[in-house]
């Protein structure tokens, strides 16, 4: 026996060292997609027995379900509104990437609201809405502009709870942008100076495409963040006013585990329609990240 | 260096940019610091609606022991025992896969990476159902016991990504001659690559850290009550006992704020060092 695994440590050792690793993550992560789908085609109350409907779920959620389209259209708000982090975090990065003293201190406390939990942000950011004493009405004031009520109005709650996610989202695009920064070359800045290169100019020129890296993370990073929104509308508006900030994650949470009984099945199709979404950037960022990988071959 | 160092323009542009940076710093955290600001004043000061001005007194003590003295340091302790493990998990799992997808050439090895990559991309809400009823067949449902394995299962695939590509960045000349003196492959492991990665178990940790700590979905999707939950859930508790008591909500938040904020201060080089991977070529 052990001379047998001698001869063989480096063909077995590897899965030895894999079996740990791929077991949770079979069990937990791949296993549960397929069992998601099959749920799916189920009518189940979590309890008792679950009734076979096929694609009666989703039949129902793509033609006569109201809650779903505002729930996709929202998450396509989400995946819009929230790519403005990228060029804010690019701006503040540009701001800061200096050498002044005590600069370093300035970055970590830029940095600072991603690292609160989102339910904090969430809270912090209802009172800065708030209509009696938030920042927020206190600013807009200022311009001559009477009180909104932001989270109570349908047509503003939304965007009011994106821009509470930009505030973490932009500090995370600014640290990927600032460390790209630091890895620009001095070279092709000093030699695009020479061209008399300055400003926007050399930022689209020479800056962007070196940055390209980082900004391809901070892409992955903020379309991921901006479909798996769930805290922040949790705490801020709990899905309402009247529905209108639900997003396809909140929504399944909501149907699967509702007060008026659960419907995990009708969740799970949700779910898997967010996956569908998901797929497409999924697909996209593993392309991109192939291509490196056989690059480096 | 771009923009251009502000050392080399004129002594106007400089000090504009100096007295600009703390007023740009006030402005973006100006939310954080209205918390701040309530969590010392009396209740008074919100019957009386003085929000902005000088606190009619400061009552910084008395607030955060009255949050002391609610259900607030059972969830925080909480947090800390599901937090805990899930890092020393993932981060061993993750090396282990890591090592393996790294040092080893062998057929389906890219697979099994991108396999890793992909399921930590995935919506967590694909999950949500299945998770939740193995958790409850395995009798682990609102036990923290029930919260960890999943979190460990989980950060597994970002953790392993990042493991890898660090392992496969160090020098293979280590490994081969290391086999060349006839050293088990395990003990390449723990003797020879181990020891290299601590800088990356190191950033590992703290990011982990931070995201299991601010995790506040599974927490509600898993456990319930105060036995189980971590304090992002318990503040919602916190919030329904304390609903329109800015002073301690206010409080109560920053101290659950708290801990991972102090370890992206102790631990900052680790922590941008672990979210930036990749940002730079």
């Amino acid at each position: 026996m052990t001379t047998w695994y001698k001869k063989n440590q480096i063909a077995i050792t590897p899965w030895l060292f894999l079996i740990p690793a791929m077991a949770m993550f079979v069990l937990y992560v791949v296993y549960p997609i397929a069992q998601s789908f099959n749920i799916s085609l189920y009518k189940w109350d979590g309890l008792g027995e679950a009734e076979y409907v096929g694609m009666a779920n989703y039949e129902k959620l793509l033609t006569r379900d109201r809650a779903f389209n505002i729930s996709v259209w929202n998450n396509l708000k989400w995946l819009v509104f929230y790519l403005a982090a990228i060029p804010g975090g690019l701006f503040i990065a540009l701001f800061l990437n200096q050498t002044v003293r005590g600069i370093r201190l300035y970055k970590s406390l830029f940095f600072f609201p991603f690292v609160i939990s989102q339910i904090v942000v969430g809270l912090v950011f209802t009172w800065f809405y708030d209509p009696t004493f938030g920042l927020f009405n206190g600013i807009i004031g200022v311009f001559g502009i009477e009180p909104v009520n932001v989270l109570g109005d349908p047509e503003l709650a939304t965007y009011g709870i994106i821009a509470a996610g930009l505030w973490p989202q932009t500090a995370y695009c600014m640290i990927l942008y600032l460390t790209g920064l630091n890895a620009v070359d001095p070279e092709q800045v000093e030699a695009a100076r020479l061209d008399g290169a300055k400003g926007l100019k050399m930022l689209w020129y020479v800056i962007l495409p070196q940055l390209r890296p980082a900004t391809f993370i901070a892409f992955v990073v903020t379309i991921i963040g901006a479909l798996r929104s769930f805290d922040l509308i949790s705490i801020m508006t709990n899905g309402g006013p009247f529905g209108s900030t639900r997003v396809l994650s909140f929504y399944m949470f909501e149907k699967s585990l509702s007060e008026y009984g659960f419907r995990m099945g009708y969740g799970a199709a949700i779910a898997v329609i967010l996956f569908l979404i998901m797929l497409v950037f999924i697909s996209y960022f593993l392309w991109r990240m192939y291509q490196d990988e056989k690059g480096e071959r | 260096m771009f923009p251009a160092p502000i050392e080399k323009s004129s002594r106007t542009a400089q000090i504009t940019y100096q007295s600009m940076l703390p007023l740009a710093l006030l402005l973006w955290l100006a939310p954080l610091l209205a918390v701040a600001l309530f969590s010392v004043r009396p209740d008074t000061d919100f019957t009386i609606g003085n929000y902005w001005g000088i606190p009619s007194s400061w009552e910084m003590i008395s607030n955060y022991s009255q949050v002391f003295n609610s259900s607030m340091p059972k969830y925080i302790l909480n947090s800390f025992f599901i937090t805990i493990p899930t890092v020393i998990g993932a981060v061993s799992l993750s090396a282990m896969a890591g090592f393996a997808l790294g040092i080893y050439k062998f057929r389906f090895n890219l697979l099994i990476f991108f396999l890793f990559i992909a399921g930590n991309f995935v919506p967590f809400q694909i999950l949500m159902v299945p998770v939740r009823d193995l958790t409850l067949d395995m009798g682990l449902y609102n036990t923290k016991t029930g919260l960890v394995l999943f979190h460990i299962a989980f950060q597994t695939g970002f953790c392993t990504l990042f493991m890898r590509n660090f392992i496969k960045a160090l020098p293979f000349e280590l490994i081969e001659a290391a086999r060349v003196e006839g050293v088990a492959e395990w003990r390449i492991f723990w003797f020879v690559v181990l020891p290299l990665m601590k800088p990356a178990l190191a950033a590992l940790a703290v990011l982990i850290f931070t995201f299991i700590w601010n995790d506040y979905f599974w927490a509600v999707v898993l456990t319930q009550g105060e036995a189980a939950q971590p304090v992002t859930a318990g503040i919602t508790s916190f919030n329904a006992q304390f609903r329109a008591m800015y002073h301690l909500m206010s409080a109560g938040s920053l101290i659950a704020a708290l801990p991972p904020v102090a370890m992206f201060f102790l631990m900052q080089k680790h922590f941008i060092a672990g979210l930036t991977l990749g940002a730079v070529k």
